[in-house]
């Protein structure tokens, strides 16, 4: 066989693989909400997804917001000054957070954190036969497993995404206000003039959407882990890296697509 | 009470079951002999609906099992328990919680008799006074036994045992074996017991069918699987490796 055909069939291999798995999450995904109509949502196992995605990932996404805030502030004084246009930083920032740091860069912490979680939990519980023993038990693992925390992340992924937003640019104001001097009178009302409630609204869409994403590639990772203690390291690792190329391409079409929708006027 | 018919199955395409049949009558206990790897477990699995199989058919009490979906298999699933090999008790669950989940997807909501039940379903296995324990503060045995009490717990017509005493010493595995034979005439429940341990097998089995590349090769009485003087039956049954294939 040449090396030509060999790289073909390679890349053959791969693109089937791809879209096999692509059609095993989406498959998942109609699971999901067909799940949520036909049984009663586990409220309890969805409170306690929402304390370990919602509550526990605050830190993470508070101070990641913080700092996006704080530096990108930064950097764009360090531009806009050259030109005098300080009094632009507050709207350059609170766009930026709005419409691509915030949501990105708050769903890719999710991604990794939550997301590495979910893949690893539902793993273990593969290979150690629980999974088949609660479907022994009379339970679809849909419901008693992915539901819940297809729920909670969905959910709090734009709640914590707004939190990072105002952290972000609330450190950006003090960035630019008390660290370079800038008039915070200025800043502030250009803030808030220049920024709309649809650049609010793209943050809290992208990120309900990159939710989706997550959990819907997780769980199917973990519900197909192969067999092994290794498959469990290399499941975790395919969830995150699989779920955060993704977000970051859906991302691009996002952006078109509700730039167009929202602003077509 | 449970009839398998024509069974096939193909794992990694490989043939793993190339047509079992067997039939299991009420109140009955059938183990299941057969060396590693033959396809024990996945017929237990087909039997429990958590696998497919290729061609056949799972009948069980009159009702043609094979075909249904997911959902559809959930009312059958709640009349047959399984053992699993690993016991599969729920981790992040404490022996309380395991034993009383699937009463509560049985609709009992009372936490007393959840707690009388769950103390009833451990004093049977001997594992009373754990409840507030988590399966990682279990030792094998227990854990096995913990499993069981929770499988017994909604006192299933059929019960699957797979692989019930690996990786036990013999005095636990003694004690679990007794408990198979003691759950059997207490609570009238038909068995499979999937094992390769002949001690096991000669103990709890009313009938005793050796599974020999994908097909049921023999079946019989503890007593005839001992009189047999097939090769393969007498070799498999003795613990020889002769003629097997199988070198040191």
């Amino acid at each position: 066989m040449g090396r030509a055909e060999y790289l073909t069939g390679k890349l053959g291999g791969m693109v089937m693989g791809s879209c096999q798995t692509a059609g095993g999450v989406f498959l998942l995904l109609g699971d999901t909400f067909r799940s949520m109509f036909r049984y009663k949502i586990r409220w309890d196992q969805f409170m306690e997804q929402m304390y370990f995605i919602g509550i526990r990932s605050q830190v993470v996404v508070l101070t990641t917001g913080a700092f996006t805030g704080a530096v990108f502030a930064a950097q764009v004084w360090f531009q806009f000054k050259r030109f005098g246009m300080e009094s632009a930083i507050g709207p350059t920032v609170s766009i930026a957070m709005c419409r691509e740091l915030g949501p990105v860069l708050c769903c890719l912490l999710l991604a990794g954190r939550v997301g590495a979680a979910m893949a690893a939990e539902l793993s273990s519980m593969k290979i150690t036969e629980q999974v088949d023993a609660l479907r022994a038990l009379g339970v679809y693992p849909v419901e008693y497993l992915v539901v819940p925390r297809f729920l909670a992340l969905v959910l709090s992924a734009p709640i914590l995404t707004a939190m990072a937003l105002v952290t972000g640019i609330g450190c950006g104001y003090f960035v630019a206000v008390k660290i370079f001097g800038v008039d915070g009178a200025y800043y502030w009302d250009n803030t808030v003039k220049f920024t709309d409630r649809k650049d609010v609204l793209i943050a809290l869409i992208k990120a309900l959407i990159f939710g989706v994403i997550i959990a819907t590639i997780a769980c199917h990772k973990g519900m197909n882990c192969p067999p092994g203690t290794a498959g469990v390291g290399k499941t975790t690792t395919e969830a995150v890296v699989n779920a955060s190329i993704t977000l970051l391409v859906v991302n691009f079409f996002l952006t078109v697509l509700l730039n167009a929708l929202l602003y077509s006027n | 009470m449970l009839k398998l018919q024509g069974i096939e199955k193909r794992l990694g395409g490989q043939a793993v079951l190339r047509g079992v049949d067997l039939r299991v009558a009420p109140s009955e206990r059938v183990v299941v002999i057969g060396r590693s790897g033959c396809g024990k477990s996945v017929m237990l699995r087909i039997i429990m609906g958590l696998l497919p199989p290729d061609a056949g058919e799972v009948v069980f009490e009159g009702t043609k099992l094979t075909g249904l979906s997911e959902e559809d298999w959930n009312p059958y699933r709640r009349k047959i328990g399984m053992l699993f090999q690993g016991a599969a008790l729920f981790d992040s669950l404490s022996v309380f919680e395991n034993l009383a989940f699937p009463l509560r997807e049985a609709g009992e909501k009372n936490e007393k008799v959840l707690r009388e039940k769950v103390a009833e379903a451990l004093k049977i296995v001997s594992l009373s006074g754990t409840e507030q324990k988590m399966p990682a503060e279990l030792s094998g045995g227990m854990k096995k036994r913990a499993a069981l009490a929770r499988a017994i717990i909604r006192k299933p017509e059929l019960m699957l045992y797979d692989e019930p005493t690996t990786g036990l010493d013999p005095i636990v595995a003694d004690s679990i074996n007794r408990l198979i034979l003691h759950l059997g005439e207490m609570l009238g429940m038909a068995s499979i017991v999937v094992t390769h341990d002949m001690v096991s097998a000669r103990m709890v089995g009313d009938r005793i069918a050796y599974l020999h590349e994908g097909k049921i090769y023999f079946e019989g009485t503890p007593e005839q699987v001992d009189r047999c003087e097939d090769p393969l039956v007498r070799d498999f049954v003795r613990g020889h490796a002769e003629g097997t294939g199988v070198t040191g």
